[in-house]
């Protein structure tokens, strides 16, 4: 789609194309965005109707999450405390896409500080499901997810700490990616959870993703975790025979909704009909994934948002300060959400000396239990299978007050992050209106052949192609 | 002060190294405009990620080498989360567990007069924070404003074992400490706040009370006498001295308990992810490899080599450059000629003036020395010329020795003057034949009346004595 956008761009006007998707944001009810860069956007466009670049991106718009910096236009990570902070850099990805092209259209909505599956945390409101605007986008790059599902940007970044970029696209049925730890260099990404989280793409396509990681994967040096890229787009198009893949028996049965389960078996068989060999395998530790992430992501929250003191940048009151400790407390009280609030107090009390021992540590060894159950998957098959999320959209309000249910809806996206490995969500069918995601999983580096899969999956299936009807 | 026990956590800050410890910054902001030494990284702002510095490990390595520690296989950092303003992420890069050094010692002269091991626990590095200014005094600022300049400076903290005695041996520790250190050329300690120390003292069976952040070798030694005289104080007036931290009030010489309104702080240390495992064991060959001759070694080879006292040895080489002084200098002069007039005079009139050894050059030296061998010179002339240089006088000490008359009268000169005296002296010539040695002196000081002082001493005395003994 992008690839044909892109080219369609150069006979047509990019900027009647983007002032189109600008009105479009501008009437819309989703409340995809929290910032546009209307501006500076349009210029642009009309730079590239002058002299369109080369770049593998030139003239195509892009939505980026709210907490990946920009130069110039606020990255607020959808919290108050980061009100009219705006970046005096750009994130690696951002940078890689400027170079290739592409104009960044403004910063999407999410959960604030990507704490949260449905988008509902956010300080600027929820953004609602295009399929159905009762219901969430899911989260937390519900913002990235939604604009692109609606039509009003053509791809998005968004950033995955437990499936956080698979969650919405599954729930908006599109595609997602979270690449493997390292792959996208982390440079420029609002820490929530350094040790889990990934950025990756949104696209209505498995070609546009693949398009997009050629892009913004690879090393940089300012990220120290960040490794080499493979390469995406040339082998995108190859077959499955003879691909065997796993179905992990722990991710069906109890607490996935049936017509969920029915759309990935039948997507299984797709896929075998394609020439490709399916056999169940198990990843025992799955049960104890959810407690090891949320122990894991709270502590590293609870140190990563330390930093937010109103000090040199956001939320700052006027007037005289107290001192130190009343002042910066004052600020964060007033800054963050409960949800926010919520995880610092958890991670904090998880980190705290006595307790270290009995979550963080323990956390992290079962994050290696994990990491080993992959590994030992990986002998066998060369991709795993699952739905991406138990669940379809819920409704707006459902599961908000009841953070257990909220969290156990994450149950099968957050083991990927914790093993580091990548995943895709590809549409794979609907229960009612709303779009069901199939979770395709590979080995460290193997977006490769997880692309393929995908591709070819979604080549043999309409589900891709429906579009909601968004008023 | 027998039962005194000192342990001291020196910070020192490796500011050879052309930029800080995990961004590009460079580490020569003294005397530079606040905040102007600073970047995303060492600001902490948001999606900002650590890049190491290799240096700076491989720095760290050289001190724990050269403080005879064992370097660890592996060394990772931790982040150590506190609140403060002066620490923009709310964390500091820090080391735990695994750090760079552990288990070394060096040797110090003690109190008793015999030299002996202090032994050190561990070096890690870790990373300085920035510098409060205070408007006014710390208890009754209006308001603080803050300078990251410092902020991000590669910090290596020593910490040594409770092996000090008296607040002169800490001094003697840290004077030998900044000696290694500057041989190694990772410091220069004339920088301000480029060494800051937290000393644990406690009388014997008592608690331990621990005074942070003495800035200034004189201020470790004030602090630590003021905290010994106070301890026992308490100790004779049966009041028990309770564990806690103080502050050095430098203005008025005294400790003041720090009473912290966060009460006691749990820094929730754990594993810094942002940056990866180092296998430090591989670096250490070739590091040793570099490591400089250090003072002790190259004091037994002054000793051997130059046939030097073992205290002019000590004293030449408690500098690297007072060491690289001397070798210039016995290039082309005596050898133990140079040690006495460097050691023992030179050094003496340098730190009367406050002066470094860069203030004299060693070509001087050579003159200096050539021209009391060739007996050109009196030994008061040659001081006279060492203080006219260091008064800035001008000239070279030829010309000194000219525009000063300090030349040496010629041999005929002084034995005219020799007979001339003792023919005037013929009462002490006669009380000399009566067995009084000391009536030579008279004649002596006659001699010297006559030239003017520029015979030696040391030598009229010979020639009156066989002068007189002739008559
Ligand atoms: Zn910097």
């Amino acid at each position: 789609m992008l690839l044909e956008l892109k080219a369609s761009l150069r006979s047509a006007s990019a900027e009647e194309y983007l002032c189109r998707l600008f009105e479009k944001i501008e009437k819309s009810s989703l409340n995809a965005f929290t910032t546009l860069a209307r501006e500076k956007a349009i210029e642009q466009a009309r730079q590239f109707d002058k002299n369109p670049g080369q770049g593998l991106m030139a003239g195509v718009p892009i939505a980026i999450k709210a907490c990946i910096s920009t130069i110039g236009i606020e990255t607020n990570c959808s919290s108050r405390i980061l009100r009219g902070y705006v970046p005096p850099y750009d994130a690696h990805v951002v940078e890689r896409l400027k170079a290739e092209g592409a104009i960044i259209m403004g910063k999407t909505n999410m959960d604030e500080f990507a704490m949260g599956s449905s988008t509902e945390t956010s300080a600027f409101g929820p953004t609602k499901n295009p399929w159905d605007q009762t219901c969430v986008p899911g989260g937390s790059s519900g913002g990235s997810a939604a604009c692109v599902a609606g039509g009003e940007a053509p791809c998005a970044l968004g950033s995955d700490t437990g499936g956080s970029v698979r969650c919405p696209a599954s729930f908006c049925g599109i595609v997602g990616l979270k690449p493997t730890y390292g792959l996208v260099s982390r440079f420029g990404l609002v820490a929530y959870a350094n040790s889990l989280e990934q950025i990756g793409p949104l696209t209505h396509t498995v070609e546009d993703t693949a398009l997009l990681m050629e892009i913004i994967a690879g090393h940089d040096w300012r990220d120290t975790t960040s490794a080499e890229k493979g390469s995406y787009l040339a082998g995108l198009k190859g077959d499955v025979r003879g691909l065997k893949i796993g179905i992990p028996k722990e991710y069906f049965g109890e607490g996935v909704n049936t017509e969920v389960e029915k759309a990935v078996w039948d997507a299984v068989s797709v896929l075998e009909n394609l020439g490709a060999k399916w056999q169940e395998v198990s990843l025992p530790h799955t049960r104890y994934a959810l407690a090891a992430y949320y122990v894991i992501a709270m502590s590293e929250a609870s140190s990563n948002l330390a930093r937010f003191d109103g000090l040199r940048y956001g939320l700052r009151q006027l007037g005289e300060d107290e001192d130190w400790h009343t002042t910066f407390s004052e600020i964060r009280a007033k800054g963050f959400g409960p949800e926010v609030k919520k995880r610092i107090l958890l991670g904090t009390y998880a980190l705290s000396a006595g307790y270290y021992g009995r979550y963080y540590l323990k956390a992290l060894k079962v994050r290696t239990l994990i990491k080993e159950d992959f590994q030992r998957a990986f002998k066998d098959v060369d991709l795993l299978a699952s739905p991406t999320m138990p669940i379809p959209a819920f409704k707006i309000g459902e599961r908000i007050n009841d953070p257990l249910s909220l969290y156990m809806a994450d149950v099968f996206t957050v083991p990927i992050n914790l093993a580091g490995v990548p995943a895709v969500s590809v549409p794979c069918g609907f229960a009612g209106r709303l779009p069901i995601g199939l979770q395709l999983m590979g080995p460290h580096f193997g977006e490769a052949t997880v692309l393929r899969a995908a591709h070819a999956f979604e080549a043999a299936t309409p589900f891709h192609e429906r579009t909601p009807e968004v008023v | 002060m027998d039962n005194v026990i000192i342990g001291l956590e020196i910070h020192v800050q490796l500011n050879r190294l052309q930029s800080k410890m995990f961004c590009g910054c460079s580490t020569a902001y003294q005397n530079s405009e606040p905040n102007t030494h600073t970047c995303p990284v060492c600001l902490g702002l948001p999606g900002s990620l650590p890049v190491l510095n290799r240096k700076a490990v491989e720095c760290g390595i050289k001190v724990g080498l050269a403080l005879n520690c064992t370097i660890e296989e592996e060394t990772l950092f931790y982040r150590k989360n506190y609140y403060y303003p002066d620490l923009p992420k709310g964390f500091q890069i820090s080391q735990y567990d695994f750090p760079l050094a552990t288990k070394g010692h060096i040797m110090i002269l003690g109190d008793d007069g015999a030299e002996r091991d202090i032994r050190i626990n561990r070096a890690h590095m870790e990373e300085d924070p920035g510098r409060l200014v205070h408007a006014g005094t710390i208890d009754k600022a209006k308001y603080t404003m803050v300078d990251y300049n410092r902020c991000g400076m590669p910090l290596l903290e020593v910490v040594t074992e409770p092996d000090l005695c008296s607040p002169k041996e800490a001094r003697t520790f840290l004077d030998k400490l900044k000696s290694i250190l500057e041989y190694l050329d990772v410091f220069d300690g004339s920088l301000e706040g480029s060494m800051r120390v937290d000393a644990n003292i406690s009388l014997k069976g008592g608690d331990r009370a621990e005074v942070k952040n003495i800035s200034g070798f004189k201020g470790v030694e004030k602090a630590l006498s003021y905290e010994i005289t106070r301890q026992k104080n308490l100790q004779r007036r049966n009041i028990k001295v309770v564990q806690e931290t103080r502050h050095f009030d430098e203005l008025r010489s005294i400790t003041v308990s720090i009473r912290s309104k966060v009460g006691a702080h749990d820094y929730r240390y754990y594993p810094e992810s942002d940056l990866v495992t180092l296998h430090i064991a591989s670096w250490v060959p070739g590091i040793r490899a570099t490591l400089p001759e250090l003072p002790d070694t190259k004091r037994e080879r002054f000793v051997k080599q130059y046939a030097l006292a073992d205290d002019h040895a000590k004293s030449l080489t408690s500098d690297i450059k007072l060491a690289n002084f001397y070798e210039a200098v016995v290039a082309k002069a005596a050898p133990k000629l140079a040690a006495v007039w460097i050691a023992d005079v030179l050094k003496g009139e340098l730190n009367y003036r406050n002066l470094g050894i860069d203030e004299f050059r060693p070509e001087h030296m050579v003159d200096i020395v050539q021209m009391l061998e060739q007996k050109k010179i009196t030994e008061d002339g040659a001081v006279e010329i060492i203080r006219s240089i260091l008064d800035k006088k001008g000239g070279s000490p030829e010309e000194i020795v000219k525009s000063m008359g300090l030349g040496k009268a010629g041999d005929d000169a002084v034995q005219k003057a020799v007979r001339e005296a003792v023919a005037e002296s013929p009462a002490a010539v006669a009380d000399y034949k009566a067995g009084s040695e000391r009536a030579l002196n008279f004649i002596v000081g006659l001699v010297m009346k006559k030239t003017r002082g520029k015979a030696s001493p040391g030598e009229v005395h010979d020639l009156v004595k066989s002068e007189v003994e002739k008559c």
